[in-house]
């Protein structure tokens, strides 16, 4: 907070300036070091998955991201654009440049570039793997400068400093963890800060980077109609509320058409940048704020009475207009099935929706709706800042204090329906308990320094004050106070005289408040109260820092495919059968061999195998996937036909049983079930459920008993004990010793977590038919009729 | 002469026609005694042969030749020879000789030719006793070439019986090592027999030149069968104190091709039966002082590895992902970093790296090597001397902030076998002043970056010094230091009426009346000058449009100000007067209590007015 009196005791005026510029100039050093210190520690504390584990890509997106950035580096920015990859989703293949965000590549990609320009011999991996927390150093850095554009320097500083080691951002942006969000999130809250600086300042130039900004967010992730309905949402709360004006429009009608044709040269924007709904409201807001824009011309060059009937007029005319071009837009919009709303989108608005209509999305964790335990484990403090902060925002309200607000309402909504947005919440909370804390210490720091100095000589001053006792000290504190313009500095001491003064009259000041201006009130605190407020707010602050290094330490750090796990004598033991098989297959197998597996390992073959996969994690074809869900869930010899029929030569099916890994293929099964029967009747989930249990032992279904995902899983299992007690499930499979016919294991990793099956070839089939074929006629007939539903035949 | 061969390949029935159209006259050389010892322990067969050679002709002879079919020189990988010097237990082997390829007259198409120089003709006869070792890759070959996990794995190695020579051989000895004593079948001559894994044959005597009696040996090997189907290593010299090594392997199994199915299960719970075949890992045996070892592939670290070191060696041992059954590939790469001073020398102006050639593995076969030297930028006049001969060429490597590049030595070799793991030379010319180079490039850069800094914060960079913008910049600048200078002027009153106040207090504590017009009066005066000083400035605000919309504030507080002012005049003067009437504190107060009301209004508006402003 700037301090005019803090001059006032200078011998002369020059000297005042000079040593008030001085002590800017200091503050300015002071403040860099701290942010460059942020910016290390963003960064460092995402390292721990590489001292912990290795310099490697993680999860399963990344892997996809790592693909296309080796892709982009090694044949250049057209092949990449006109990138049509053949090693997945075959027969189909997919568009990669036309279907991606290329953001983050182009990102990494430009980064690799200028590394090895220079000479320095980065490897892509290398770049990839630290792309995420260079960014996370970006992105406090971005925090800072909104959080002080909207409360001042001191409350940017903590709120970067929250935001570089908050646990829900890290976990999507440790050192390996190369995806969209990594980027996005540094380019949402910056797009955020030039809004705000727009906003503040009505300069068109950061309108202009505003849209530029707005721009590499969509480049970077589907998040970006966040941005677009969020920014629209507070404009019309700014007209709304009265707080109408020019800053306002150049903050946004820029960004609107500059951001809109941006958007659309991104490939996988397109049209969409027009056509959906997700993008209707800016365009409805760029409207009104133009009608309101008009109002206001209209209302400056007429007299108030001639502009009453003029409003009366418009009004009339314009409401009627406005109303039958709604109904028509509205028409439009409600004759497409989905009303012009993806269905993520959709999910947002209806968090039912997935659930019943579009399993595929439901079927991935990160789309489920978050529990309470993961608040406290994602923002942990934070979530008891925030309401601290949102009250701050409103002593005095702002422009950008009120974009503030709506931003932490709006995603406290939306991380309330997805696990995956708790990362669009964790800028917020960290912007607004950045607020309350700097506030808060604000008041308190001021309270012990306003009574420290000479207090004693005057007590009764003291025992009049206008005391505010805080009973919650960290909430209550920041919440009841304002700021004041008492200069922080020692001069203060010196301008005891004129502050006591004041002082002696604050009854007077007491009856004086005038509603409609922001009162500014001088509320001190009891020293004792202050301090120990201060140490409890340090205390809670060391309990973040704690419980954030933990949680990148512990929590964030797997790259999910390595895994360890401790012996009882404290040694550790790496279970690395992922990489194990996918180097099998990439060594021992046909170039041009086409492995299938469930989805999620899709991206992953592709990348680590180098083999052709039927689907992969980009779900973009349904039917696709519901066919090998279909597969999965059907008996050997059916399934064979399908993957025979899709060329497939390799089936890969994950298996924790043995180890006691429990995200393998059975636990997925039923939603290869839900999937599959989704698009092909003939699977019914009934079928694999005993009493709408789901269960693998003696007590299964012979439907689930003789699918093939349970034949694969638990082929030769009960030799390993025995006795075939699966380890995850806690129980002895049901169906023990089979052999199987049209599928042959030719691979299985140290521990069992992958097995790769080999396609028998047809001549087999052709064997066993000839053998029994009199015997099952009534069975194949019925056989022909499923073969009829696949759809690759 | 011609002499043809024929091989029938089938596993007992091994034809040979040796036709001789000719008798040979080639030199008078007889070998007296050849002892000849086929090691098959591993994938490679080392065929060691002590040859006893006596001059029987006139003129002096100066070279040895030594005969390969040519089916198996294909696969010859090594050859050295010795001369052996004393005899029993004194026996010293002496400097390896020259062998080369020769190309005699006269001789069967189907053989070929190695000469041996020896070092000094031989003399009417005088004898020498030669060592000779030669090294074949890719002769076991394995039989049946697939089999299943649960097989065992057998080999057939193909040879003569009878050393094939094109000189006559009075005595000769043969004996074959195997690695297990499990054989399936083997050839029986006349004097075979077998002790343990050993097979012996002969001994053999007055056989004339190019007989030739083929064996065959079906047996059981379960080694390691690891090739390395390509290797390339880099070895990196800094000056600053280290040599860094870094081999990618390209690595398959080069025994039986496995088939079927391959059970994780059968190998956990057997391994010795239903997993022989394969190998689960490799030894690498890397100098001393090696540090910073890794060992990883295309997608990452792999962590099955373990490093024993002493003073003499580190050993590593290597599990690659998977074990490798029959025709199984992978590939990897491991690095390690050594210390310079072990490793480079100078000698006569010019500095020299002396490294081992091949792979650091333990019994590997290494089909094809590129070797990279990467000498430090700015090396100069560099050369290499190898034991072998090897296909030499150079490019340049561009590396850690390099302008000029690193120059690079490629060596390539086909077909290594541990014992090409001899030191090599590189000779080059390095001036320690080029190490130099890169840190001050980057104090350099980093100089100029601050440089650039201090420039830009320095220069005015805009464009018109005429332009609209650029004087409305300029005016605002004024405007704003002119505001500056009416707040401290306001500040300045302020504190003036603070002293006025503090008069008052002092009146009411001591009751003088005439410090407190003393104080009056100061003050008067004080307050007069700082109008004054003021209304130039206000002036000036008015005369200037960008200050147009701070000016109606700015005059609001200097009204505020005035009217602060008259209140607090009228309020002392009350009071002073009061207490010249000697009026009870109470009245006083009633008096003044109006007027104090309005004083502490006036003061918060001017509070707000200047935070106001300074917002501005």
């Amino acid at each position: 907070m700037a301090s005019p009196e803090s001059a006032v005791n200078g011998p002369t005026m020059t000297a005042g300036a000079a040593s008030k510029s001085l002590r800017n100039a200091f503050g300015g050093v002071i403040a860099f070091i701290i942010l460059v210190l942020i910016g290390v520690l963003a960064f460092s504390i995402r390292l721990f998955s590489v001292i912990k584990y290795e310099s490697v890509i993680h999860e399963f997106d990344p892997y996809f991201n790592y693909r296309v950035t080796q892709f982009l580096s090694k044949n250049g920015i057209y092949d990449f654009w006109n990138w049509f990859d053949d090693r997945t989703w075959y027969p189909l293949g997919r568009v990669i440049g036309g279907t991606v965000y290329p953001g983050l590549t182009l990102t990494a990609g430009t980064i690799w570039k200028v590394v090895n320009s220079l000479n320095i011999p980065l490897s892509v991996e290398t770049v990839c793997v630290f792309t995420a927390p260079i960014f996370s150093a970006f992105a406090s850095w971005a925090a800072y400068l909104l959080t002080k554009e909207v409360k001042g320097p001191g409350a940017g500083l903590t709120a970067a400093a929250l935001l570089a080691m908050v646990p829900s951002y890290i976990s999507r942006s440790v050192a390996g963890s190369y995806d969209n969000e990594a980027v996005a999130i540094f380019a949402l809250v910056f797009t955020f800060y030039l809004y705000i600086k727009t906003l503040n300042t009505g300069s068109l130039f950061y309108a202009t980077l505003n849209a530029l900004a707005y721009f590499y967010m969509v480049c970077s992730w589907g998040g970006y109609t966040f941005i677009i309905n969020l920014i629209p949402m507070h404009v019309l709360l700014c007209i709304v509320t009265g707080r109408y004006s020019s800053r306002l429009y150049i903050a946004y009608a820029p960004l609107v058409v500059l951001g809109t044709l941006l958007a659309s040269l991104v490939p996988v924007v397109g049209f969409n940048a027009v056509l959906t709904s997700e993008h209707f409201a800016s365009f409805l807001v760029f409207i009104i704020i133009h009608v309101v824009a008009l109002a206001y011309y209209i209302k400056g060059i007429l007299s108030p009475k001639m502009f009453k009937v003029a409003v009366t007029l418009v009004v009339s005319a314009g409401l009627a207009v406005c109303c039958a071009v709604i109904a028509i837009l509205i028409a439009v919009v409600a004759s497409s099935p989905t009303k012009g709303w993806s269905g993520r989108s959709l999910t947002l608005l209806d968090p039912t929706y997935a659930s019943k209509y579009i399993p595929i999305i439901a079927s991935v964790s990160e789309h489920q709706p978050p529990t309470w335990p993961s608040y406290f484990m994602d923002i942990n403090v934070l979530a008891f800042l925030v309401p601290a902060g949102i009250i701050a925002c409103f002593m005095p309200l702002t422009d950008s204090s009120s974009f503030v607000i709506l931003y932490i309402v709006t995603s406290v909504y939306f991380s309330g329906v997805m696990v995956r947005l708790m990362l669009v919440l964790a800028p917020a909370a960290c912007i607004l308990s950045g607020i309350a804390l700097s506030e808060a210490f604000n008041v308190l720091t001021r309270s012990i320094k306003f009574q420290l100095p000479g207090i004693a000589g005057n007590p009764s001053i003291a025992v009049r004050m206008w005391c505010i006792m805080s009973t919650s000290k960290e909430n209550g504190s920041s919440t009841v106070v304002a700021p004041n313009d008492i200069p922080k500095t020692e001069e203060a001491a010196k301008e005891k005289p004129a502050k006591k003064n004041r002082k002696k009259e604050k009854e007077n000041v007491e009856k004086k408040p005038t509603p409609s201006k922001t009162e500014k009130r001088l509320l001190v605190l009891p020293l004792e109260a202050s301090v120990i407020a201060v140490l409890l707010l340090v205390l809670l602050g060391a309990f973040y820092v704690v419980h954030c290094v933990w949680a990148a330490a512990e929590a964030y750090s797997a790259p999910s495919i390595v895994l360890t796990s401790h012996s009882n004598d404290g040694g550790l033991h790496v279970f690395d059968d992922f990489r194990e098989a996918y180097s099998w297959l990439s060594h021992n197998t046909d170039v041009d061999d086409k492995v299938a597996s469930w989805w999620d390992y899709g991206y992953q073959t592709t990348a680590m195998a180098n083999r052709t996969v039927l689907v992969d994690n980009n779900t973009w074809n349904n039917t696709h996937i519901a066919t090998v869900g279909t597969a999965m869930s059907s008996p050997e010899k059916q399934a064979w036909e399908i993957f025979h029929s899709l060329d497939v030569k390799y089936v890969l099916v994950v298996f924790g049983g043995v180890v006691g890994y429990p995200s393998d293929d059975i636990n997925k099964f039923l939603w290869m079930v839900r999937i599959g029967g989704g698009v092909f009747p003939h699977i019914k989930e009934p079928d694999y459920l005993r009493d709408g249990q789901y269960r693998i032992d003696a007590q299964a279904t012979p439907t689930m008993l003789n699918c093939l995902m349970y034949k694969l899983s638990y082929f030769r299992f009960v030799e390993t004990d025995g006795k075939g007690f699966d380890r995850v499930r806690r129980t002895e499979i049901g169906k023990k010793h089979f052999k199987l016919t049209h599928f042959e294991e030719v691979f299985t990793t140290h521990h069992w977590m992958v097995r790769i099956y080999k396609l028998k070839p047809q001549r087999n089939r052709i064997r066993g038919k000839t053998k029994k074929s009199k015997s099952s006629r009534s069975v194949s007939s019925k056989r022909d009729v499923r073969g009829k539903r696949n759809p690759w035949h | 002469m011609a002499v043809g061969i024929g091989f029938r390949r089938r596993l007992d029935f091994l034809l040979l026609v040796i036709a001789i159209l000719s008798a040979p006259v080639l030199s008078d050389l007889i070998l007296s005694k050849v002892e000849r010892q086929i090691d098959l322990t591993s994938q490679i067969a080392r065929i060691s042969s002590t040859i006893k050679a006596e001059n029987d002709g006139s003129s002096s002879v100066s070279e040895i030749l030594l005969a390969i079919p040519e089916l198996q020189a294909k696969n010859l990988a090594y050859l050295t020879a010795r001369v052996i010097e004393g005899k029993g237990k004194a026996r010293t082997s002496g400097l390896a000789l020259t062998v080369e390829p020769a190309n005699p007259k006269g001789m069967p198409p189907a053989l070929s030719f190695y000469s041996i120089v020896l070092p000094k003709p031989l003399a009417n006869g005088d004898s020498v006793t030669l060592d000779v070792l030669a090294a074949f890759t890719h002769s076991l070959r394995p039989f049946p070439e697939k089999i299943t996990q649960a097989d065992i794995h057998l080999v057939l190695f193909q040879d003569t019986g009878h050393y094939l020579s094109p000189y006559p051989v009075k005595v000769q000895s043969l004996a074959v090592k195997l690695p297990q004593a499990r054989i399936e079948s083997y050839t029986k001559l006349d004097n075979t027999k077998t002790l343990g894994s050993e097979i012996k044959y002969g001994p053999y005597e007055n056989l004339p030149p190019f007989s030739y009696s083929p064996i065959a040996i079906h047996f059981e090997a379960n080694q390691a069968f690891a090739v390395a189907r390509e290797l390339v290593r880099e070895i990196e010299i800094s000056h600053w104190g280290n040599v860094q090594v870094t081999e990618h392997y390209d690595i398959v199994h080069g025994g039986a091709m496995s088939k079927g199915e391959f059970s994780r299960l059968d190998y956990q719970s057997k391994p010795q039966i239903r997993g022989a075949s394969a190998f689960k890992h490799l030894v690498a045996k890397l100098p001393p002082r090696a540090h910073s070892i890794y060992y990883r592939d295309a997608i990452g670290n792999i962590s099955t590895s373990h490093v024993r070191g002493d003073s003499k060696k580190t050993e590593i041992l290597i599990e690659p992902r998977y074990p490798l059954f029959g025709g199984w590939r992978t590939a990897f790469t491991i690095g390690y970093g050594l210390p310079l001073h072990d490793f480079v020398f100078e000698s006569e102006g010019k500095r020299f790296l002396n490294i081992s050639f091949g792979s650091p593995m333990h019994d590997i076969v290494t089909d094809s090597i590129t070797l990279k030297v990467v000498l430090p930028e700015g090396s100069k006049y560099f050369s290499v001397s190898t034991p072998f001969a090897v296909q030499q060429e150079e490019e340049i490597k561009m590396s850690h902030l390099d302008i000029f590049g690193r120059p690079v030595v490629v060596l390539k070799k086909a077909n290594v076998v541990p014992e090409h793991n001899q030191f090599f030379q590189v000779y080059y010319k390095f001036n320690a002043l080029a190490m130099l180079m890169e840190p001050f490039m980057l104090i350099t850069g980093i100089f100029f970056l601050f440089v650039t800094c201090i420039v830009y914060v320095h220069v005015d960079l805009s464009i018109s010094k005429s332009s609209a913008s650029y004087l409305a910049k300029l005016q605002w600048d004024e405007v704003r230091a002119t505001v500056q200078q009416i707040q401290n002027i306001i500040n300045q009153c302020l504190s003036t009426h603070e002293k006025l106040e503090a008069s008052l207090r002092d009146l009411s504590r001591t009751g003088d009346v005439q410090a407190c017009k003393a104080a009056r009066k100061a003050a008067d005066g004080l307050l007069k000058e700082l109008s004054k000083e003021l209304k130039p400035l206000i002036a000036f605000l008015q005369s200037t449009p960008p200050a147009a919309h701070i000016l109606p504030k700015v005059e609001e507080l200097v009204a505020k100000e005035r009217e602060l002012q008259e209140r607090l005049m009228a309020k002392h003067s009350t009071i002073v007067d009061s207490y010249e009437k000697k009026l009870g504190g109470k009245e006083t107060e009633n008096r003044v209590a109006s007027v104090q009301q309005k004083i502490v209004a006036l003061r918060q508006d001017i509070e707000d007015l200047m935070e106001y402003i300074d917002e501005i």
